[in-house]
């Protein structure tokens, strides 16, 4: 059963594969988003030494980081569940043996497979020669990075799929899904660390999941935090990981009393 | 003359009827077009919470600077708007359909892709504008009002030179998917003051993709920022330039069109 799973990773990754060429402009567009935010920071510096304590060099690390890593963790899961729901073809995934919440996330693996080695490698390259980006030098920060990365990965996974499956109960996910995107990106800390939020802000949000996914990570990337401080934020997207199940759980399970596919 | 502009009012009727069926998708949409702008206004809004300057340009300055910028891009985005053009015309023929009438191809492929919702986003920045106006104490008179009008115009111009340039690359080859993407995110640039960027992006901002001019450059003729003002009252050449060369690039491709057959 579990090789099945693994052959949609493997599929998704050879799929993408094919399209490859679509994704290289998407480099380049990922590397001028951090320029305009790159120069912006610069400006905003001049004078101060650290804001929201981030050195100017680690300010460049962070957001060089924060957009490559968007570009591995970012998917589209959510408009794929909305579409299957929409034309009603989840009715042939239900009737299929093995469930359908996980072979998303599956595919998405194979997706973020495919954007870890083609899209935010090189990406990242690019961006260091670009940039003054200081690498960690320190080994285990590189081993949390990679492992909260991929924890990154799975809780915007979460999300999407959330969002995903509200299409069983509302007629029209559409707003839903662009309002989502705009949220993750801005409470996730790719476009402002969460630490320069005014204070009523980043206190809300220590009390959500999106700082998992962007800022908690790019924060020990670029050595904000160290030592024990990495065990503690890991524990946080541990939590939200598995706080996250729950809420999918359920309405998956009232999602097939609800269903009810016309035609066909 | 007469006959383009009832066929912009049988288009507008049409639209107006197709959208009234759904009613709340229209405010989802414009709701969620909004909020996705408001992603740089609440960055610059932020940022202006550590620190006084932008290099050298004050946080009613540089919010000035977005709020002209939002007016001319809802215009553009509400009345030029060509991103599925290579895909519903040229993949799936229907520029051959469009050919066969007398209005000029470009004006018939814009009417049929409007999208008037976004003109909001055009009446939230004139509004931020405003805002900004009095803040900065401003004198506002005819004159004002008049060069306002005549600079989005301008810009509107570029937007429009640049993007049907881009779009008419379809005619010659069957991917240019990734330029159109690449170009909207150039764009962004025209946002903050161009004197914190380097020189190389200076110029490619100015003279090459002339973003600069869809933002920073107009709406610095009416703030005391000199080495910007210089260039304000460029915008609206510029953007005869560009509108020109852009229909000039369109002819040109539509005569070497030759339909994705059958």
């Amino acid at each position: 059963m579990f090789s099945a799973y693994l052959d949609f990773i493997r599929i998704r990754f050879l799929m993408m594969l094919a399209y490859r060429v679509n994704y290289y402009s998407g480099i380049l567009i990922y590397t001028l988003n951090i320029g305009v935010y790159y120069f912006t920071w610069q400006a905003i510096y001049g004078s101060q030494q650290t804001l929201g304590g981030f050195t100017v060099d680690q300010m460049t690390t962070y957001v060089a980081v924060s957009w490559m890593a968007r570009a591995f963790y970012f998917n589209n899961l959510d408009r794929e569940i909305a579409n299957d729901i929409r034309d009603g073809s989840v009715a042939i995934q239900f009737i299929r043996p093995y469930n359908y919440v996980f072979v998303k996330m599956m595919q998405g693996l194979g997706e973020g497979l495919f954007r870890l080695l083609l899209f935010m490698g090189p990406g990242m390259i690019i961006a260091c020669i670009l940039f003054p980006v200081k690498l960690p030098t320190d080994p285990a920060a590189w081993t949390a990075f990679l492992f909260m990365l991929l924890m990154s990965f799975l809780i915007n996974s979460q999300i999407n799929i959330f969002t995903g499956l509200l299409s069983f109960f509302v007629e029209n996910n559409e707003g839903m899904m662009r309002m989502k995107r705009v949220l993750v990106d801005l409470f996730s800390g790719v476009i402002v660390p969460i630490s320069l939020f005014p204070g009523w802000l980043s206190g809300i949000m220590k009390f959500l999941p999106f700082q998992a996914i962007t800022f908690l990570p790019s924060s020990v990337f670029t050595g904000r935090i160290q030592g024990t401080g990495i065990w503690q934020v890991l524990g946080i997207q541990l939590l939200w990981f598995a706080i996250l199940i729950l809420p999918i759980f359920l309405m998956w399970r009232s999602a097939r009393h609800r269903l009810f596919v016309q035609g066909g | 003359m007469v006959f383009y502009t009832s066929l912009i009012w049988e288009y507008m009727k049409n639209y107006i009827k197709t959208k009234l069926t759904y009613r709340a998708d229209f405010w989802v949409e414009v709701l969620s077009d909004l909020l996705f702008q408001a992603t740089n206004l609440i960055f610059i809004l932020v940022i202006f919470q550590h620190t006084n300057s932008l290099g050298g340009w004050s946080e009613a300055e540089v919010v000035f600077v977005y709020g002209y910028f939002m007016i001319p891009y809802g215009i553009f985005m509400s009345f030029i708007n060509l991103w599925g053009f290579s895909e519903r015309y040229i993949v799936k023929g229907e520029m051959d359909r469009v050919l066969t009438r007398p209005a000029h191809s470009l004006f018939q492929v814009i009417l049929e892709n409007i999208d008037p919702p976004s003109i909001i986003g055009s009446f939230v920045g004139a509004v931020i504008l405003g805002i900004c106006w009095v803040q900065l104490d401003i004198p506002f008179g005819i004159v004002e009002l008049l060069v306002l009008i005549v600079m989005v115009i301008g810009s509107v111009m570029i937007y429009t030179g640049v993007y049907t340039a881009l779009t008419a690359i379809s005619f010659f080859s069957d991917a240019p998917t990734g330029i159109l993407p690449l170009m909207f995110n150039i764009q962004g640039y025209g946002r903050y003051p161009i004197t914190i960027y380097n020189r190389l992006i200076q110029v490619v901002l100015t003279w090459i993709a002339p973003f600069a001019f869809v933002g920073v450059y107009p709406a610095s003729y009416f703030l005391d920022q000199e080495i910007t003002k210089s260039f304000a009252l460029l915008t609206p050449v510029v953007g005869i330039v560009f509108l020109t060369g852009g229909i000039l690039f369109w002819n040109y491709g539509v005569r070497k069109y030759r339909g994705a057959g059958s």
